[in-house]
């Protein structure tokens, strides 16, 4: 036994050589990677001339995608931790509508609607992991049920104070809130207008906005989405609570015998993903500058798609941030190209279920790869 | 070697309910020796090392912990104290990288612009160096413990016990699951543990094993120990017999003609 502690031992004959290129394939941003490159040049081949590459059209599809990204990282830490949130789209429908009735019916200022709004969102999504982490049940089942509950609220609330189920008027409201401004404003607008003025984008040739450029600034929304993503990413590879998350998701048993506090570390990615949610909301309100009871339908589900087509396992323990980032990259891209490329929208859809298909074989393969599994 | 037993176990009783599970079971663990505790199936192996390792509170009996009497509440109270147990199902997670399990729940920290960051470098250095003294040959840090085979997954578990301070290592059937190769490699991780001045308990039904790395055996039979026996103080065939409690196994074998 000696001289094998000293020596070096042999290389294991058995384990085969990994070449670097299968090496680089296992990775969860694989799927997001090939699917980006594959959906960029499909889109410059046949939608090149219908305007989606020129300035407005490249703010068109990063907008859409920026909407995704946001909730897409808060669902990727969530899946990746071992849980899921079905209640994301209530929560934005929620959230929305309570800065409206805060701000907009109560009249209070907008700052403090929104410090408020987002406090109860935390609340709830903490709730929602107390619930799961206590009782045991799958996240499935009782955010579920907050889909629902939240949902009701969002058409029960509006309808009773105001009769209807839009709320309007946040713009006129939010004028010149300090808080507002980082969810509705945009930045580096003279940038742009030296862009524009430089002829590198296009202006507007006539009308009240004559000589402004096409695109004006970039809108917090995409700055938010960025930010979020790029901490999102951070967190999960580089810190010890990082670490943390895939060992909750990874085997919750497991990682509490090693002492990692799994409950904490769930209930925290709950409240972040309705953090996501109530940001969405947030940047959603001031830019429409109304609140409307159908807000967020269906995106828990886009969410959910966006962090699978990213490479995230649906067992948990395994994602990338950057994945779901390409995932909603790719997801934005689609959803308005078929627009550019003028393909009937209806087909988005088959489209969203064969790449849904298509990225979870591929996540299961990568899988088997890892873990040695046949 | 003949140094102060770090955990004394004194006529530990444990009742479930209306079950005996221990009935007045004593047991002395040395730094730097292993002691095996042999038994069949049901012979409360497992109830006493849970007793041991904070899972389970003695219904009766004493416990001692270098030479002072000592109550664990819970299993966290053992652990700091540095009683690790290695489960037969192991604190691995199959999806993270050799490094991160390794360092899961004790990650290292680098400072950086007032911020605390996972120390990668730190982590798969020593992580790289643990896992070569115990002669395994990763691929990286990176690799993902799923890749690994069972013995090599247990010595992993061994090695991350040991290099977080543990004074008393209980392994709970390690190699229960594992082929003659594997086995060989665990229990000269054992060996090498031992070694370096740390208690092993060894949990196990196979008198090989246990006589490959034992420095002392207890066997345990329904709930009482039937003596501790030093190396070389006891064969093969009477530990086996002891184990199974009777003669009728030495009749078996006869009829069977080899060792079972």
């Amino acid at each position: 036994m000696s001289e094998s502690t000293q020596a070096t031992p042999a290389k294991d004959e058995r384990v085969k050589e990994i070449s670097g290129f299968r090496q680089a394939l296992i990775r969860p941003e694989l799927g997001g990677i090939v699917g980006a490159v594959a959906v960029f040049v499909f889109f410059l081949l046949f939608a090149f001339d219908s305007g989606m590459f020129n300035a407005q059209g490249v703010m068109n599809w990063s907008v859409v995608s920026a909407q995704f990204m946001i909730i897409a990282v808060g669902a990727c830490l969530l899946m990746i931790a071992g849980e899921f949130d079905l209640s994301v789209g209530s929560m934005i429908g929620f959230t929305g509508m309570m800065i409206a009735i805060f701000s907009v019916t109560l009249g209070w200022p907008v700052w403090m609607a929104i410090i408020v709004t987002f406090a109860i969102a935390l609340a709830i999504g903490a709730l929602n992991g107390f619930i799961v982490i206590r009782t045991g049940l799958p996240s499935f089942i009782v955010t579920l049920a907050f889909l629902f509950i939240l949902r009701g609220f969002t058409i029960y609330l509006p309808q009773t104070l105001e009769r209807k189920t839009i709320i309007g008027g946040v713009k006129d409201v939010a004028e010149g809130d300090w808080l507002a401004a980082i969810f509705g404003g945009k930045i580096l607008g003279g940038l742009f207008q030296w862009l524009g003025d430089a002829g590198i984008i296009g202006v507007f040739e006539r009308g009240t906005r004559a000589g402004e450029p096409v695109v004006d600034g970039i809108p917090m929304l995409i700055v938010w989405a960025i930010i979020l993503v790029i901490v999102g990413h951070i967190i999960l590879t580089k810190t010890r609570f990082g670490n943390w998350i895939y060992a909750a998701g990874g085997d919750a048993e497991a990682a509490r015998n090693s002492g990692v506090p799994v409950s904490r570390v769930k209930i925290m990615m709950f409240m972040f993903t309705a953090f996501c949610a109530t940001v969405f909301a947030t940047c959603q309100v001031m830019e429409f500058g109304s609140a409307g009871a159908d807000r967020g339908l269906l995106k828990e589900f886009e969410a959910i798609i966006a962090v699978v087509i990213g490479g995230a396992l649906l067992t948990g323990g395994y994602g990338s941030v950057i994945g779901a980032a390409l995932g909603a990259l790719i997801f934005g891209v689609v959803q308005q190209g078929l627009f550019f490329a003028g393909v009937e929208s209806s087909l988005f859809r088959v489209f969203l279920g064969i790449i849904l298909l298509g990225a979870v074989i591929l996540n299961t393969y990568i899988r088997r790869m890892i873990t040695g599994e046949r | 070697m003949t140094t102060e037993p770090i955990i004394q176990m004194k006529n530990i009783e444990k009742h479930f309910g209306s079950v005996i599970a221990l009935a007045g079971v004593s047991l002395d663990v040395i730094p730097g020796e292993c002691h095996c505790l042999l038994g069949d199936n049901g012979a409360g192996k497992s109830t006493f090392i849970k007793t041991m390792s904070g899972v389970h509170q003695p219904t009766k009996g004493e416990i001692f912990f270098e030479g002072k009497p000592m109550h664990f509440d819970d299993p966290r109270d053992a652990i700091a104290a540095g009683i690790a147990t290695v489960h037969q199902h192991l604190a691995m997670i199959p999806l993270m990288s050799v490094s991160r399990n390794f360092f899961m729940g004790n990650e290292p920290i680098k400072k950086r612009f007032g911020v605390p960051f996972f120390d990668h470098e730190l982590a798969d250095r020593v992580t790289m160096d643990a896992m070569r003294e115990m002669g395994i040959n990763l691929r990286g840090p990176d690799q993902a413990v799923g890749t690994l085979s069972g013995g090599e997954r247990q010595t992993v578990a061994i090695s991350r016990a040991v290099h977080f301070g543990a004074k008393v290592l209980i392994l709970d059937e390690p190699t229960s699951a594992l082929g003659v190769r594997q086995t060989s490699n665990v229990l000269a991780t054992v060996d090498k543990v031992r070694k370096q001045g740390i208690a092993v308990v060894l949990i196990t039904h196979n008198v090989r094993h246990a006589l490959a790395v034992g420095d002392r055996f207890t066997v345990l039979n329904r709930g009482q120990t039937l003596g501790t026996a030093k190396r070389g103080e006891i064969s093969p065939d009477e530990l086996q017999d002891m184990m199974a409690g009777g003669q009728e196994l030495a009749e078996l074998e006869g009829s069977l003609g080899g060792t079972v």
